[in-house]
């Protein structure tokens, strides 16, 4: 970890270098620590050191940017000097958007000394005990623990600064049989690495890959469903990238173009994203350095705002709402921070109120089939379970799904009250939601 | 360089560790991109650092960072350490590696011209130009987006380990893709990709000029319009299908180069990608397709994108067979599992994206090797079937078995021509049972090393390039159906 001196001395040193019209510099330090586990044994465990310094320039209608992880003097003034060779090396944009104006974030505590320290020594032991518990019942688990610290500054010409730490501490397995014929996942995440439960999350997949075994195979057609929290990420993410982005309704492809205000969903689903939750991984800047507003997308079932970066608010004549990702950018702002609202249903009540349906634990490679619908395919895995007169009775066999996942916002029938804290390395984004249950859930394939 | 590596091996055994290795590297990627018209993307990434990988008390550990002065080296050694001796408290068995792999060797990629010397200008300019040509097609009845990129990557490797191995290495690879979005009133969206999301291969940038973007651009568009008003793919339990070269390669790298990882195999990545259902006992035991079927894991191919001179352990590329007339023969290995197994010596698939990654079993080239077909005499070939080109979407459980992938777009094949145009195509099937049904292959003429650049696994997930020689190929009694 740098801190923010040190941050603000690397940042200030790149502006002084550049002599650009305006220059912007992001800098992100990371130290990441990973044991990995499979076969109850520790397989992988690993630790990166990282800072990269990224230079955006505007000359006029033309912007070029630049990377580096060299932090020297040369290192940074070298980067500067490609941005600015990059951007003069290209045609004029007529909708080059100039950086945004300095806006000054509230800061959110999110750091926790515990995470930043978190030994390897800690982390085995917490590994340990999954591994032993899977042992005790002949059963083996795979997983990992990660620790890490994220260091975020963006500084800008126009006298913009911004820094905020963070920590995440998260911790999954999947246990399963010797034969891989049976598996049940289990997660924890949170800020502060004293808050994992490594014994619930041992317990958890245990008792869902015991119950695995000897699934039956359920004939492809709608069900009614019970998503828990992992699913219901997924269908957060697929629907805020291809819906509830201003690039895509600005492109015409997203679904609530021109119907902001119309009843679409379920009146039971709420989702909105703050970037300054204390209950999320908080970063309370974007990637301009812009605050991060809170933004509703769906409140009671009616489609709401979608997210802004400065290019695309640009466009529509609106403020940026903060939800830019690094420059330059392709896929345009996005909600990084989800919240799925909580509703008033326990996690068995939710099931009780099924009479014949499937308890989906997670979906597995789940993929674009359609995006202005977001439909999707993708399977379930680690934990699925048939419902019959509101109790879980038997496993089932991973299902194959093709179905929209605005059609599941759309047919929710109840929402749970306890929600659940995800954090997807790959995407970069934090989910909190609750588990659904979901009508007319449309599965296309059982699997061998 | 030899400083640094002598340094942090000298260190790791006199504190202790068994066996090491350094991997010092030095990646740039160069990506512009235009959208619609204007310039969108203009970018240069340079990253480096040093990751060190021991074994001490019987155990892996690695760290890596970007700083290389002494404290930071120190320290990365430190924590390399630390991390194998916690490991070790959970182990079941002692690392072993086999015999050492002590070469020695420099590696460079073959080019004609050096992409990084090829001015930015004339590079963006080819993607206006494409871009541009595109755009001529658009229509009033429908919104086109269009877009372009162009990758470039120079990667400098320097690997030492404490069995005395020393290599250096430079790879150069060159990308493109250029994609034509159509939409129209009803909400229909279509998109078709040039020459198949993002084509690359180590070489220079000769190969972008040979994937003749702007000749192909007004093509692309008119088919993205064209599937606006075309025909749904029907509902068939059973047909017959062409699937297109580019897709082959999908479908190789997903059905059998994923399967064939042997730390899927063993149950290492079950919390994350899955586990395989190639199981030990059907090694030499298995038919996973019909005779027809012959597939190689091929590091040496000249271009492929999964072609390097040393993988990420020190041992040298090779080329082995997977599949033999259709039978099930061999797995991607390491020196660790190969040793355990009694595999003999590693076949060189240890991989990592860059200095901040471990390395782990990865695909480098998986192909299905030309049989006696062009395309046109397939297609003249078959009575009834559809032809399936350039993937739109894929899924696959986690034991690589049940698949179902789409593709841009199809044609109803009957009487032995392309008859139809037909959207949002989708076939799906369970993966030995379609490779059974292949019956016939492209011939060498057909033959392209397609390279899939975004090849995700492990955690911290780390994303490698792979390549997948394929020509088109035609597979009876698979279920087809659309979805929009």
């Amino acid at each position: 970890m740098l801190g923010p001196e040190k941050l603000k001395q690397l940042a200030d040193a790149a502006l002084a270098h550049s002599k650009a019209e305006q220059t912007e510099i992001l800098l992100r330090a990371t130290d990441t620590a990973l044991s990995r586990f499979a076969n109850n044994a520790i397989h992988q465990n690993v630790f990166e050191s990282n800072v990269t310094l990224r230079v955006r320039v505007i000359l006029g209608k033309r912007t070029g940017v630049a990377e580096s992880n060299d932090i020297s003097a040369e290192g940074i003034k070298r980067a500067v000097d490609m941005a600015r060779a990059i951007a003069q090396l290209q045609p004029e944009n007529p909708q080059n958007a100039p950086l945004p104006p300095p806006r000054a974030a509230p800061p959110v505590n999110a750091y926790f000394a515990q995470t930043a320290e978190c030994t390897p020594e800690t982390r085995a032991r917490a590994i340990e005990q999954i591994c032993r518990a899977a042992a005790a019942q002949k059963f083996i688990a795979a997983g990992a623990y990660r620790a890490a610290v994220h260091e975020n500054a963006v500084a800008n010409s126009l006298g913009a600064w911004a820094y905020h730490v963070g920590t995440i501490a998260d911790l999954h397995t999947v246990t399963l049989n010797d034969a891989g014929t049976a598996s049940g996942f289990a997660s924890d995440a949170s800020p502060d690495a004293r808050a994992l439960d490594a014994a619930q999350v041992a317990r958890t997949a245990l008792d869902k890959a015991q119950r695995s075994q000897n699934p039956i195979a359920l004939a492809p057609g709608e069900y009614t469903v019970v998503l828990e929290p992992e699913a219901v990420a997924s269908v957060l993410q697929y629907t805020a990238w291809n819906t509830f982005n201003a690039l895509a309704v600005q492109e015409e492809r997203s679904f609530v173009r021109g119907r902001r205000g119309e009843q679409l969903f379920s009146p039971l689903v709420s989702v909105y994203d703050d970037g300054n939750a204390r209950d999320t991984f908080a970063l309370p800047f974007d990637f301009e350095g812009t605050p991060r507003q809170k933004v509703t997308l769906i409140e009671k079932g009616c489609a709401q705002a979608v997210v802004y970066d400065t290019f695309t608010a640009r466009r529509d004549g609106v403020a940026s709402t903060g939800h830019s990702l690094p420059a330059p950018n392709l896929v345009g702002p996005l909600p990084q921070h989800l919240f799925l609202a909580p509703g008033a249903a326990s996690r068995a009540e939710l099931i009780a109120s099924v009479a014949r349906g499937i308890l989906v634990t997670r979906f597995w490679y789940t993929r674009v089939v359609h995006p202005l619908h977001v439909v999707m395919t993708g399977l379930t895995r680690d934990g699925t379970f048939l419902i019959e007169n509101g109790q879980v009775t038997l496993p089932v066999k991973n299902l194959r799904f093709t179905s929209s996942y605005l059609d599941v916002l759309k047919n929710t029938r109840a929402v749970g009250r306890e929600t659940k804290l995800m954090h997807d390395e790959r995407a970069a984004m934090s989910f909190r939601a609750p588990a659904l249950a979901v009508d007319g859930f449309n599965f296309t394939g059982v699997t061998q | 360089m030899k400083d640094l590596s002598a340094r942090v091996l000298n260190m790791a055994q006199m504190r202790g560790a068994s066996y090491a290795d350094v991997r010092v590297v030095n990646r740039t990627i160069q990506t512009l991109g235009v959208r619609d018209g204007r310039v969108q993307e203009m970018l240069q990434q340079e990253s480096q650092g040093f990751g060190v990988r021991v074994i001490a008390d019987g155990a892996w550990g690695f760290a890596s960072c970007s700083r290389d002065d002494y404290a930071d080296v120190d320290a990365t050694l430190q924590r390399a350490l630390q991390n194998a001796r916690a490991s070790a408290l959970t182990k079941t068995r002692d690392v072993q590696l086999g015999p050492p792999e002590a070469n020695k060797g420099v590696f460079r990629s073959a080019y004609k011209m050096d992409p990084f010397m090829v001015s930015m200008s004339d590079k963006i300019n080819l993607l206006l130009k494409a871009d541009s040509e595109m755009r001529r097609m658009k229509t009033s009845k429908a919104h086109l987006l269009t877009r372009g990129e162009l990758i470039f990557v120079r990667e400098e490797k320097t690997f030492a380990s404490s069995e005395g191995a020393y290599i250096q290495q430079e790879i150069v690879e060159s990308g493109c893709e250029i994609q034509a979005q159509a939409t129209d009133e009803a909400g229909e969206v279509q998109t078709r990709t040039y020459p198949w999301g993002r084509h690359q291969q180590t070489r220079g940038f000769e190969f972008v000029l040979e994937q003749q973007l702007v000749e192909n651009a007004p093509r692309l568009a008119q088919e993205a319009l064209m599937l606006l008003t075309a025909d749904a793919c029907p509902a068939l339990d059973a047909t017959t299908v062409i699937l297109s070269g580019n897709q082959v390669a999908l479908q190789v790298h997903e059905s059998c180069g994923h399967p064939i990882e042997l730390d899927r195999v063993l149950k290492q990545e079950a919390s994350f990608a899955g586990t395989s259902f190639l199981t030990l006992e059907k090694l030499n035991n298995f038919q996973y397709g019909s005779e027809i079927v012959n597939l190689t894991a091929d590091a040496t191919i000249p271009g492929g994108l999964g072609t390097f001179g040393f993988d990420d352990e020190g041992v040298p590329a090779q080329r082995v067979e997977v599949v033999r007339d259709g039978r099930f023969v061999g797995y991607m290995t390491n020196r660790e599992l190969a040793t355990a197994l009694k595999l003999g010596r590693s076949n060189g698939t240890m991989r990592a994206e860059s200095w901040n990654r471990l390395p782990l079993i990865r695909m480098t080239n998986i192909n299905l090797l030309p049989g006696a077909w062009t395309l046109e005499n397939l297609i003249a070939d078959t009575d009834d079937g559809i032809y399936f080109d350039t993937n739109r979407s894929w899924s696959i459980d986690d034991k690589r078995l049940n698949f179902q992938f789409g593709t841009e777009l199809a044609w109803e094949i009957k009487g032995g021509k392309k008859t139809r145009l037909l959207k949002n195509p989708i076939y799906t099937g369970v993966t030995p049972n379609f490779w059974r049904g292949c019956d016939a292959i492209g011939d060498a003429s057909e033959w392209v090393v397609w390279g899939t650049p975004r090849c995700g696994k492990g955690q911290p997930a780390q994303t490698i390039r792979t390549g997948h020689g394929a020509s088109p190929a035609r597979f009876r009694n698979v279920k087809v159906f659309s979805k929009s």
